[in-house]
């Protein structure tokens, strides 16, 4: 066991290594992962490069938050009036949202209706709406929770009290959804900061590059560059020619939120896996 | 008993929980339904000129294309191939793991393996593609430079050779998502009454053979619901994995090729959109049909688990 969890760690460990290595013992030996010469000049380079860097975190930043949140209050209110045993519309409305996982009009009639109908080609919005806003399973897991955790009493004593449907969800309900909100708002930022397939589609101006795309960006570039005639466009770009180490490093630098904030999350994370049981 | 006073109507409270429900139900329109509606476009033969309802009706001129092709083959086979090899080969990994975890004692070593074995899956594919990248660059990579140049075998250009890559990817996927998919077993083992080892034990029954009498053969619906469900979704891939590990490598098609990045690849480079509406819809109206065989035989195996 222990054994597994050293090789699933393993690759990470090459990444960081290398990001740490002197560039010319890269290219002579290759990735090891025993230094022979620490170098910190990937990070340098990097630091150097800040405002595009800072820019795709920025980019990142801004979608997952107002994405998860956005995400948060439309999946809430719809899985509420769901939740509710009598509502006329619940079984309509469950039929609807579980239809979705079935189905799907398919990549090609989404993508013409977001950039042609809705134009929202190589703008924030591109990067928040499509696909990643409200997930219906998310929808189903928030209205099981409040038909099991949530006991009626509570909604009765406020419709007694004589609140508005709308006062019960905002002042009961909410603040009572906290676990299932941390569980699904985990998933669905750790979504919108690992997606770059919307931007694939929707985003060619760089300056809407969340740190994923750059990743790609800068792989792609390296990869452009290798072949002789990318070689001959080598300064025409705004994006210099990063190294290897440099790469590694920029991987690095993706990785590092991801690995930062998983000790804190990790009991979410793995409640919110079981109850997909 | 009595009488519950309502200070809002009854159908004030309807209209009210509807609203609330108005938001979501928008996007779920915007988002999903819509562009089900949208599955027209395969049969026409799109102009941009003409626009997408101006353009003329092709019938199914565009699927007659698409299956002429030598692509349509390819993308099916590797598709079905790589996903029965993960549900296979996933599944068995991911419950050799959850018992092993099962059989630990100490609960910090659990949580902490559990914790490890988890977190590949956290992270993008494009990290992924990084950290393959590491192992498998031609001129710096770990394998050519460390191991294969120690060992006098010549160095392979990754890249550009097709026929690794269901290896790679294989190895990729499970790296990255059996972790997760051994969790979920781990709480279908965690729920077996003691008890049925308690009798195993009694019965003379050592380690190895309790798993054998009594685990397994008390996974069994729990391993049926996730094949048939996986199996439901067997027409669908995960694009990172295929489209952007390989580092989109035309020389790759052959092994790498699914049927979502086709549909990529025809729509946004191709700018073919007859055969990637084609294809998208193929894949769409397929998966629906095994997702509802898949739902039927759960239905029959186990009731409880069916979808719907």
């Amino acid at each position: 066991m222990a054994l597994l969890s050293i090789v699933t760690i393993l690759p990470f460990i090459l990444m960081i290594v290398a990001s740490f290595t002197d560039e010319k013992d890269l290219i002579l030996n290759g990735y090891r992962f025993f230094i022979s010469n620490i170098s910190f000049d990937a990070y340098i380079y990097l630091i150097n490069q800040y405002e595009i860097i800072v820019r795709a975190y920025g980019v990142s930043i801004l979608v997952t938050v107002v994405g998860t949140v956005a995400s948060l209050v439309l999946t809430t209110m719809l899985a509420y009036p769901m939740s509710r045993r009598d509502f006329k519309y619940k079984n309509t409305l469950a039929f609807v949202v579980f239809f979705t996982m079935l189905f799907s009009g398919g990549i090609v009639p989404s993508y013409m209706l977001w950039s042609r109908v809705f134009g929202i080609t190589d703008s924030y919005l591109a990067l928040i709406l499509p696909n990643l806003l409200m997930p219906a399973f998310h929808v189903l897991l928030v209205r099981n929770y409040y038909q099991t955790s949530i006991p009626h009493d509570l909604i009765e004593s406020g419709q007694i009290d004589g609140a508005s449907e709308f006062k019960i969800f905002f002042r009961i309900m909410f603040p009572l959804s906290i676990p299932v909100v941390a569980t699904i708002g985990l998933f669905t930022a750790l979504a919108y900061w690992n997606d770059w397939i919307n931007a694939l589609y929707y985003i060619s101006s760089p300056k809407y590059f969340g740190i994923q795309n750059l990743l790609i960006r800068l792989m792609n570039n390296i990869q452009f560059l290798r072949s002789s005639e990318g070689s001959a466009l080598i300064g025409a770009g705004s994006v210099e020619l990063p190294s290897t180490a440099i790469r590694m490093a920029m991987g690095v630098a993706g990785l590092l939120p991801i690995l930062i904030l998983f000790p804190f999350t990790q009991k979410y994370l793995i409640k919110g896996v079981l109850s997909v049981r | 008993m009595f009488k519950k006073i309502r200070l809002q109507s009854r159908s004030k409270a309807t209209f009210s929980l509807f609203l609330l429900a108005v938001p979501g139900l928008i996007y779920l329109l915007i988002n999903n339904y819509l562009p089900m509606f949208g599955v027209f476009i395969a049969f026409k033969d799109i102009d941009y000129v003409k626009g997408l309802f101006g353009s003329d009706w092709s019938g199914f001129k565009n699927f007659e294309f698409l299956f002429r092709t030598n692509d349509a083959w390819i993308m099916t086979r590797n598709t079905i191939l790589y996903n029965l090899a993960f549900i296979f080969i996933g599944t068995i990994v991911a419950i050799i793991i959850a018992i092993f975890l099962y059989e630990l004692k100490n609960k910090l070593a659990t949580k902490l393996f559990q914790s490890s074995i988890l977190f590949p899956n956290l992270v993008s594919m494009v990290i992924v593609s990084y950290l393959v990248y590491a192992f498998l660059a031609s001129d710096s990579g770990l394998i050519n430079l460390s191991i294969l140049r120690s060992l006098g075998i010549e160095e392979i250009n990754w890249y550009a050779e097709s026929k690794y890559w269901p290896y790679i990817l294989t190895v990729t996927y499970l790296w990255k998502t059996a972790g997760y998919t051994s969790i979920v077993y781990f709480a279908f083992i965690a729920g077996i009454d003691k008890s049925y080892y308690e009798a195993a034990k009694i019965d003379g029954a050592g380690k190895l053979r309790q798993i054998f009498s009594v685990t397994l053969p008390l996974l069994k619906p729990a391993v049926i619901l996730m094949v048939l469900l996986a199996v439901g979704r067997i027409f669908n891939s995960d694009f990172g994995l295929f489209y952007q590990v390989p580092l989109n490598s035309g020389a790759l098609y052959s092994t790498t090729q699914t049927i979502d990045t086709y549909v990529y690849r025809a729509l946004m480079q191709m700018n073919d959109i007859g055969m990637s509406a084609a294809a998208g819809f193929y894949q769409s109206v397929v998966g629906l049909v095994l997702v509802l065989i898949a739902n039927k035989l759960v239905k029959r195996a186990d009731p409880d688990n069916a979808l719907f």
